[in-house]
């Protein structure tokens, strides 16, 4: 089964290379640009038959390793 | 007294952290592998700064669940001394034992410099007399040593970690400058919250930093040292978590 993980940083918690990557994309011409957050995607493929346990399974280890619980939060979903 | 320090893969300031514990200490400093499961007999166990890992996922991150961890955890359990340096502090605090405890999961985290750049420079750090930590009990001059990081932003979990750090006085040294004025950038060089350089668990015996004091310690690493300027040597650290061993 195939999981999809993306971990990004909570809402209100500072991102210095979002910001920066936002000026450079302004100095570009780019400059109608109100925001730029980033997200990482950990795709996972997992030897589980049935859904449910993959995602449960992507969940866990969303908790112990991929995010930060202090300043990330997270989400899963399957993917065909 | 007996030190011992830890290698993790991509780790590379080992040795210079194994120097400064036999300086302190007078003995040779054990090496362990990160995929050891005991510790050699050790009075304290040193956490070296580096890029274990490759700085993967986050700093530390891979480094804290590393199989010589558990050991660690059981030695710092028992009131062992450990040492976090940089890198090392990553994985203290990617573990959840900084600022701890540690079954509260993570409760504070190094996050990336706000200068959003590697910042390499020397600093000025204030001890706090009144911590706890082993390792600053009794210092009263300030350290100068440098720093080499990415992501050393200390940030707690919220406004009650932070208290909490405040009235336990876990907070061991600050950011500061040469004549105590207030450290802004780059005397703070990561933006880190209330200027926080290097925290301890709640019973003292646990303390992890950013900066490097294991590079100064000797009068001719001081990088004024041709223009006369020595002394506030990193070194002060290390001879007071091993007085401190010897005295219990």
């Amino acid at each position: 089964m195939r999981v999809r993980v993306e971990v990004s940083l909570k809402p209100g918690v500072l991102d210095p290379a979002a910001e920066t990557i936002h000026r450079s994309l302004a100095h570009l011409g780019f400059e109608d640009v109100r925001a730029v957050t980033q997200t990482r995607v950990f795709d996972l493929d997992i030897d589980r038959a049935r859904g449910e346990d993959a995602l449960a399974e992507a969940r866990a280890m969303a908790e112990k390793l991929l995010a930060n619980p202090v300043i990330e939060t997270w989400r899963v979903e399957l993917v065909e | 007294m007996r030190a011992a320090v830890v290698t993790f893969p991509g780790s590379n300031g080992d040795r210079d952290l194994a120097r400064a514990f036999e300086l302190a200490t007078g003995r040779p400093c054990a090496r362990v592998w990160h995929g050891e499961r005991e510790l050699p007999l050790a009075d304290v166990v040193g956490l070296p700064g580096g890029f274990s890992y490759g700085d993967y996922l986050r700093c530390g991150a891979i480094a804290a669940r590393s199989p010589i961890m558990a050991a660690v955890r059981g030695f710092a359990e028992a009131g062992g001394r450990v040492l976090g340096i940089c890198n090392g502090f990553q994985a203290l605090v990617k573990s959840g034992w900084l600022p701890g405890p540690p079954e509260d999961s993570q409760r504070a985290t190094l996050t990336r410099n706000l200068s959003n750049r590697f910042e390499c420079r020397w600093v000025w750090l204030e001890p706090n007399p009144h911590s706890p930590c082993v390792f600053t009990r009794g210092l009263t001059a300030r350290i100068t040593c440098p720093v080499a990081h990415g992501e050393g932003r200390f940030v707690p979990r919220d406004e009650t970690v932070l208290a909490s750090l405040l009235e336990r006085q876990q907070i061991a040294l600050t950011y500061t400058t040469q004549d105590g004025s207030a450290p802004d950038y780059p005397a703070n060089p990561n933006g880190s919250t209330a200027d926080i350089a290097g925290i301890c668990n709640e019973s003292g015996n646990v303390f992890g930093l950013m900066p490097h004091p294991e590079d100064h310690i000797v009068p001719e690493q001081h990088p004024r040292r041709t223009r006369g300027e020595r002394g506030n040597l990193g070194l002060a650290l290390f001879e007071r978590g091993i007085s401190y061993a010897a005295q219990v």
